[in-house]
């Protein structure tokens, strides 16, 4: 299978974005190679703006340029952005509805060996509950790449969360990013299973193991968090006995709570949730880590077989 | 517990060998921090074997001088001086970055004896540093408080809100370190967001302080011992220095802040520090 990490869909799209739109600029925080910001800041310096390692500020300069009509991207880890500049991203951005695109990779525990300060997983959490924000966490590097160039047109404040990793390509270019809708992957009877991020792709081998066993799940892209696809969801809910959501984020706050909410207040019918159980990740290498802390397509068959039977 | 006090050969002879596990940890570990570890060791050494009055047996005492590692992406440094002091046996430096280790990659207070806080997150050491000096004065302890932060580091926002506060706070039982590679991620501090004059800008915030080669032993303990008569305030010692230092293609490349050498490049850099004196 191709591999492609997601954080360089990023810097190819903003390359691209760059040559058709003299509109956008792009900042970092001393994290221009990490981030792939550095791809636009070789063609476009005069648009890029490395602040050295200052997040709020860079927030702040970023909600600036944005209220004189630029299209901000601003990009460092997950951990940093909303992490070191949650206030600033709440009132100059959110609060200030201002078109700022915050676009930080290293999300999640497949950040590996750094540990658990490098390990961003409570961003989701924090950027859900900001009136005006929208967050949407890819699949892959396609997406990515249609995400980066559809948002960049939707005016108003988002946050997209990429990884650290080369990972799955699972889609193909004719792929369609559209906001707010859930793409449903596979269709099954039993369980459903809303995934976003690397867990998509986990989801899906769930999924095949699932069929072996007679168990038949229906497969969701959640990309978009916020909007979430609450139509989506609710029409799964008057079709399967439950639902198991994947994310490599906290249990509390992110995906998993989005769609315990929506099921519990529509439709009573079980939501189990694989994620990150309230504890902070640690060093070690992605795959080890993915295991130890149960985000595998393993753990999500448990969950669905805890359903169904 | 090692303590070499002020003897100079052995001071130099134990920076050596932290060097060695600098490149050997970061070798084994596929990643971490090579740079700035290695532009570290001459204070952190100093510290630990000759300034800073904790051991292992004492890692737990009211009374124990306290270091805080701002800068905490330099945990091979780090943890090779902790394991030459004795904290965790050298052995177990080959656990670094692993899964399960104690050692994980930026400094775990919760995992290992000696580490005041948490660290990794730039930016933030220097305030809780302060907390400490804070505290000491609450309940009458005569230790110190040294910290040791990155000129990159000195971008954030919060260093300087720390700095203020210790100045106007007359904290002198505080000893900040600033290591001046003159280098960050993306390149020279001087070109991405320059920090320069820090001097002034130090004294203007009611420090007192020295600059200082950060790399000779004599530099640092004079400085510090300067700093120790002073009654009134925090005192930063801006220590001039290499990132890099020892190993000739890592010395002043900004590449090498966070990068692990492939196996040619560690041996050729074990080979440069064992002939090296
Ligand atoms: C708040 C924060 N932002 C970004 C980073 C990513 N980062 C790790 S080290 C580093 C550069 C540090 O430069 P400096 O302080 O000069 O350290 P040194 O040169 O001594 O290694 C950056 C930006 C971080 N660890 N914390
Ligand atoms: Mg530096």
């Amino acid at each position: 299978m191709v591999e492609m990490a997601t954080r360089d869909a990023y810097g190819k799209a903003l390359v691209e974005l760059g040559e058709r739109d003299k509109n956008i600029c792009v900042l970092t925080a001393d994290l221009a190679e990490s981030t792939r910001t550095a791809k636009f800041e070789a063609k476009f310096p005069e648009r890029h703006f490395d602040i050295g390692i200052e997040e709020a500020n860079m927030i702040g300069i970023a909600a600036g340029l944005a209220s004189c009509g630029k299209i901000t991207f601003a990009s460092t880890f997950a951990v940093f952005a909303p992490g070191r500049c949650y206030d600033q991203i709440r009132i100059a951005v959110a609060y200030s509805n201002k078109d700022v695109k915050i676009v930080s990779t290293h999300g999640g525990i497949t950040v590996g060996e750094d540990g658990a300060s490098h390990q961003a997983c409570e961003d989701i959490a924090l950027m859900r509950v900001l009136p005006n924000m929208r967050v949407v966490v890819p699949a892959d590097a396609i997406e990515t790449e249609k995400v980066i160039k559809e948002i960049a047109y939707i005016p108003g404040p988002f946050y997209v969360r990429l990884g650290r990793p080369r990972v799955p390509v699972i889609f193909s270019e004719t792929y369609d990013f559209e906001l707010g809708k859930g793409k449903v992957l596979r269709k099954g009877k039993d369980v459903a299973i809303i995934a976003c991020g690397i867990m998509v792709s986990k989801a899906i081998e769930a999924s095949d193991i699932l069929h072996k066993r007679g168990v038949e799940a229906t497969v969701v892209n959640m990309s978009t968090i916020k909007p979430l696809d609450v139509n989506l969801l609710n029409d799964l809910g008057g079709v399967v006995k439950g639902f198991v959501t994947a994310e490599e984020h906290s249990i509390y706050g992110g995906l998993g709570e989005a769609v315990a909410g929506v099921i519990s207040e529509n439709i009573c019918k079980p939501v189990k949730r694989v994620g990150m159980m309230d504890v902070f990740g640690e060093s070690g290498t992605a795959q080890e880590l993915l295991i130890k802390y149960g985000l595998t397509a393993d753990n999500i068959v448990k969950k669905a077989l805890e359903i169904v039977v | 517990m090692v303590k070499l006090g002020r003897d100079i050969a052995h001071l130099e002879e134990m920076a050596k060998e932290v060097r060695k596990d600098i490149v050997e940890m970061t070798y084994l570990a596929h990643s971490g921090h090579p740079g700035g570890s290695l532009s570290s060791v001459e204070i952190l050494v100093s510290l630990y074997f000759s300034e800073l009055n904790q051991s292992p047996e004492t890692v737990d005492s009211p009374d124990r001088d306290r270091f805080v590692l701002s800068k905490g992406h330099i945990t091979p440094a780090f943890y090779s001086v902790l394991s030459h002091a004795g904290y965790i046996p050298h052995e177990e430096l080959k656990q670094f970055r692993r899964v399960n280790s104690r050692l994980q990659g930026h400094p775990a207070s919760t995992k290992l004896k000696g580490i005041e806080v948490s660290t990794g997150s730039l930016g933030q050491g220097l305030s809780v540093a302060i907390g400490i000096a804070l505290a000491g004065k609450i309940d009458k302890r005569d230790y110190r408080v040294y910290c040791l932060v990155g000129d990159g580091e000195m971008e954030e926002g919060q260093i300087w809100e720390a700095i203020m506060f210790a100045g106007n706070r007359h904290l002198n039982n505080l000893i900040l370190f600033l290591d001046y590679n003159g280098l960050q991620i993306d390149g020279e501090v001087a070109k991405i967001n320059d920090i320069a004059p820090v001097i002034s800008k130090f004294e203007a915030f009611k420090w007192h302080t020295f600059e200082i080669n950060g790399h000779s032993f004599d530099q640092i303990f004079k400085a510090i011992d300067e700093a120790k008569r002073y009654p009134d305030n925090p005192t930063a010692i801006i220590a001039h220095t290499v990132k890099g230092k020892g190993i000739s293609f890592m010395e002043n490349a900004y590449e090498w802040h966070g990068k692990a050498p492939n196996e040619e490049q560690y041996k050729q850099a074990m080979k440069e520090l064992n002939a090296n004196g």
